[in-house]
């Protein structure tokens, strides 16, 4: 058993996926996020146990149109992504062929075709396909292999690679949510990076896969798809560097107490048994670096802001950053009040801080 | 985020309640508003579900798409909402007064009020503005015909829209970024985007802090979101169910259950900032955006072609240009209407407060050809000087007077005087500061700023694409999908 099982406890390990590959590298210096990510421990059913539940449900009417609009594309063996795709990446139609990697049921043996059959379209091999659907691609995070799926991988003529990337987000008049294309476009650099890597092993040139993805979404307030090339070069290059700062998660395993576990310990009907006590204590053991922000992307988040109340990292980066980088209110405050004396390193920040205060206090009675 | 406003949120944590960063209100608020809370369908591209509208707390009108991926039904909504609304607009358009324009040279008519629409977020004006987009430009003949008010909402959401991205309009204004102005909480400002969490910090309920308040507003079976998402248990547990029931009683009921919560906090809103008083420049801009609601009526009246989806070349700039001015016309007023907004500038250099030590009120400059009234007075500082000689300087007690500085020694700022003293060799009394004043001095400026020159629309040049095509309506407009 190794220190991330023990970690997990007896159970099925959660899976790392595009998505949470992304919400990792969003805040590469939560230590709490990186090991539990690692260990595969399910956050979610942590944080409800612990009493901090998560809130990311989702719409059944969500879902319902997101795969009504891949299931419209994909009809008829893709007719009509294929429309797209030879308008934005100018295939010529006679490359069109398709092949449906997703009806697979083992990972291993589909991950094992998706290489064959990649590897071969980079080799330039005569009949190879056009369109991968679904291909399972693997890729190191943190010391451990993650399988991913991208939606599509399109091969063009003169062989380039352009990861597909469909979404029910309405683009209208050229323009689409930029919070969403954003998580889009990172999630595609994160199956952008693996197939890379995926070709490099095999002795491909890695730049065979482009950098520009296609982005695949309704247009305007029809169900009519539009496709987009979005550039993720900025992606991947921060992607890459946060995956090279994750190879130390051993490192950090290594630091913990060794009989250390967020094992729930469900007794034979499931029901953790626990103490819930017990987990808070260990999950203190485990350094988070709580921002705002981790309300949108982390399950913990609940859990992490109550134990981050009274810093100013709660307030927002921008607070933080407006306060000196002073790490607590109360200290921030006694600053302000002159009623702490600042270290070296924070005397300017404290007359900065003293400064407001007056002037506040000359304002507001 | 500036630092003065950031210790206030550490005082609010402190303090348990939100503290103020204004003295004054900024934004204009409407005796009769009309409150607009709309919820869209999860997923689906903009399709409207319902919708809390009115104009007064006790009368919130109820619209409800049964089956929110039916098109007609969709344009029913439309249709509704646009009885409401555009009547409410037109409501408005009664009394006028005669205003001068173009620096004098010429007078136009201006109505008197205007509609004000309040929602409660950000993602309210979004609404708005995609509502507008998906109407405005919808036929009201032939073979994909709609009610005739569709395309008027359209053009009336959209105008309103447009306004709300104008720096210090008060004509479409999100509830959270009102009271947000206002208001520091002991929170972050991603969690300040809940309105019911927000007004928790500001007004918590007897016996609660600000953050139990605020944490209470989180649990979404309590206070529900305030739109336009909705809360996506609510969709799966209840709205679904209610949908397939076909029950239109069911589902108004879960819908209003939905949206009266926010009802009640948009009006809670309201009366908070009815309590502060009103800024001395907030009346200005509501006549500004009076006068571009009278600009708008007679545009649509003369038949004018609904807003177009893209600005072109020359309409972007110029329209770039209008809201930086704006920005720093805005910027300016709140400073001279706020000490508390004006301390931000003296915290960073860009004012300074301080007591007339020495005035010279007779001063003359005899270097020109003809002798001219330049007072000289001595102001002591409070504030660490970050401004040099020759820079030009304004008190918001003195609008109409400059102060240039002549010369900057420790802590004491001599400023020479113009303007605002009339037209003679002697200072009329009290035109120049005396001993003892305390003034605050900015380089802000809220003065006349020339706009920019831009070619006209046909001299758009090649590098901007040349010249665009005219716009002409078409069928494609008309019968663009709505799935």
């Amino acid at each position: 058993m190794t220190s991330l099982d023990r970690l997990r406890g007896d159970v099925q390990p959660k899976n790392h996926n595009a998505r949470t590959i992304a919400a990792l590298t969003a805040n590469p210096g939560c230590s709490r996020r990186a090991v539990m990510d690692a260990a595969g421990i399910d956050k979610s059913r942590l944080a409800s146990y612990i009493g901090f539940p998560a809130r990311f449900g989702q719409s059944q009417f969500a879902i319902t149109r997101g795969n009504a609009f891949e299931a419209q594309l994909k009809a008829n063996g893709c007719a009509e992504l294929l429309r797209l795709l030879r308008e934005a990446l100018k295939l010529p139609i006679e490359e069109a062929s398709y092949d449906d990697l997703e009806s697979l049921e083992q990972m291993d043996a589909r991950a094992a075709r998706s290489r064959q059959l990649l590897t071969r379209a980079a080799s330039g091999e005569e009949g190879a396909g056009t369109l991968f659907d679904h291909p399972l691609l693997r890729l190191e995070v943190g010391g451990r292999w993650v399988y991913l799926e991208p939606d599509l991988v399109a091969l063009r003529t003169g062989g380039k690679f352009y990861v597909v990337e469909i979404k029910s987000f309405a683009v209208i008049d050229g323009q689409a949510d930029g919070t969403k294309v954003s998580a889009a476009a990172t999630q595609s650099a994160v199956y952008v990076l693996a197939l890379r890597r995926l070709l490099a092993e095999a002795g491909h040139d890695p730049l065979l896969v482009s950098h520009d993805v296609v982005l695949v979404c309704p247009e305007n307030f029809s169900n009519r798809p539009v496709a987009t090339l979005v550039d993720v070069r900025k992606k991947l290059s921060v992607l890459e560097r946060q995956l090279s700062r994750m190879a130390r998660i051993d490192a950090i395993v290594e630091s913990l107490s060794p009989d250390l576990t967020f094992d729930l310990a469900p007794d034979s009907s499931g029901v953790p048994q626990r103490p819930a006590s017990e987990l808070v204590d260990g999950l203190g053991q485990v350094d988070a670096r709580y921002s705002p922000e981790c309300l949108a992307n982390c399950e913990l988040a609940f859990f992490c802001r109550h134990e981050a109340r009274g810093t100013t990292a709660s307030l927002g980066k921008s607070v933080r950053e407006e306060l000196g980088g002073v790490s607590s209110v109360e200290l921030a405050l006694s600053l302000a009040s002159g009623s702490a004396s600042p270290e070296p390193d924070q005397e300017e920040a404290a007359a900065m801080l003293r400064y407001a205060a007056k002037l506040r206090a000359e304002i507001v009675s | 985020m500036s630092a003065l406003t950031a210790l206030a949120r550490a005082s609010a944590v402190q303090a348990g309640v939100a503290q103020p960063i204004a003295t004054v209100r900024h934004v204009h608020l409407s005796s009769r508003p009309l409150v607009f809370i709309p919820l869209s369908l999860a997923g689906e591209a903009h399709a409207p579900l319902a919708a809390l509208v009115g104009s007064s707390v006790e009368s919130p009108q109820l619209l409800v798409v049964p089956q929110p991926r039916n098109r007609d039904q969709r344009f029913g909504f439309a249709a509704t909402l646009a009885e409401i609304l555009v009547s409410y607009v037109d409501s408005f358009c009664g009394e006028t007064e005669t205003v001068a324009v173009d620096r004098g040279r010429d007078v136009r008519e201006r109505y008197v009020d205007a509609p004000q629409i309040l929602v409660p977020n950000g993602g309210g004006i979004g609404f708005v503005r995609l509502f507008g987009r998906s109407t405005r430009f919808r036929r009201t003949t032939g073979e994909w015909a709609v009610d005739p008010a569709v395309p008027l909402l359209g053009r009336w959401l959209t105008f309103f829209a447009e306004r709300a991205e104008y720096p210090g309009s008060s004509m479409l204004v999100s509830m959270t970024g009102a009271l947000g102005m206002h208001w520091a909480t002991g929170q972050s400002s991603v969690e300040d985007a809940n309105l019911a969490a927000l007004l928790g910090w500001i007004a918590p309920p007897a016996g609660m802090t600000g953050a139990e308040a605020a944490l209470e507003a989180e649990d979404p079976l309590r206070w529900p979101p305030a739109g336009p998402a909705t809360d996506p248990t609510f969709d799966n547990e209840v709205l679904a169910p209610a949908i397939e029931s076909g029950s239109l009683s069911t589902l108004e009921k879960a819908l209003r259950d939905q949206l009266e919560p926010t009802w009640e906090l948009m009006w809670r809103g309201v009366s908070l900032l009815r309590a502060l008083p009103a800024g001395s420049r907030v009346e200005r801009r509501w006549a500004d955006d009076r006068g571009a609601f009278t600009g708008y009526v007679e545009y649509v009246a003369e038949g004018g072609f609904p807003q177009a989806k893209l600005d072109v070349a020359v309409a972007a700039a110029q329209r770039l240009a209008k809201l930086e001015r704006a920005q720093a016309l805005y910027d300016a007023q709140r400073a001279y209407d706020d000490p508390l907004v004006l301390a931000e500038y003296r915290l960073t250099g860009e004012a300074f407060a301080g007591s007339v030590v020495a005035s010279s009120p007779d001063r003359l400059d005899a270097s020109g050809k003809k002798r001219v009234l330049r007072p000289h007075i001595t102001v002591r500082s409070d504030d660490p000087v970050r401004l040099g000689p020759g820079v030009t300087v304004v008190s918001p007690a003195r609008p109409a007077q400059k102060g240039r500085i002549v010369s900057v020694s420790g802590s004491d700022v001599v400023l020479e005087l113009s303007g605002g003293m009339g037209r003679g060799l002697t200072a009329p009394p009290g035109s120049v500061p005396e001993v003892g004043e305390r003034l605050t001095y900015t380089t802000l400026t809220e003065s006349y700023q020339a706009p920019a020159a831009f070619p006209s629309r046909d001299e758009t040049p090649w590098t901007h694409g040349g010249p665009p095509a005219e716009y002409v309506p078409d069928n494609e407009d008309a019968a663009e999908e709505w799935s």
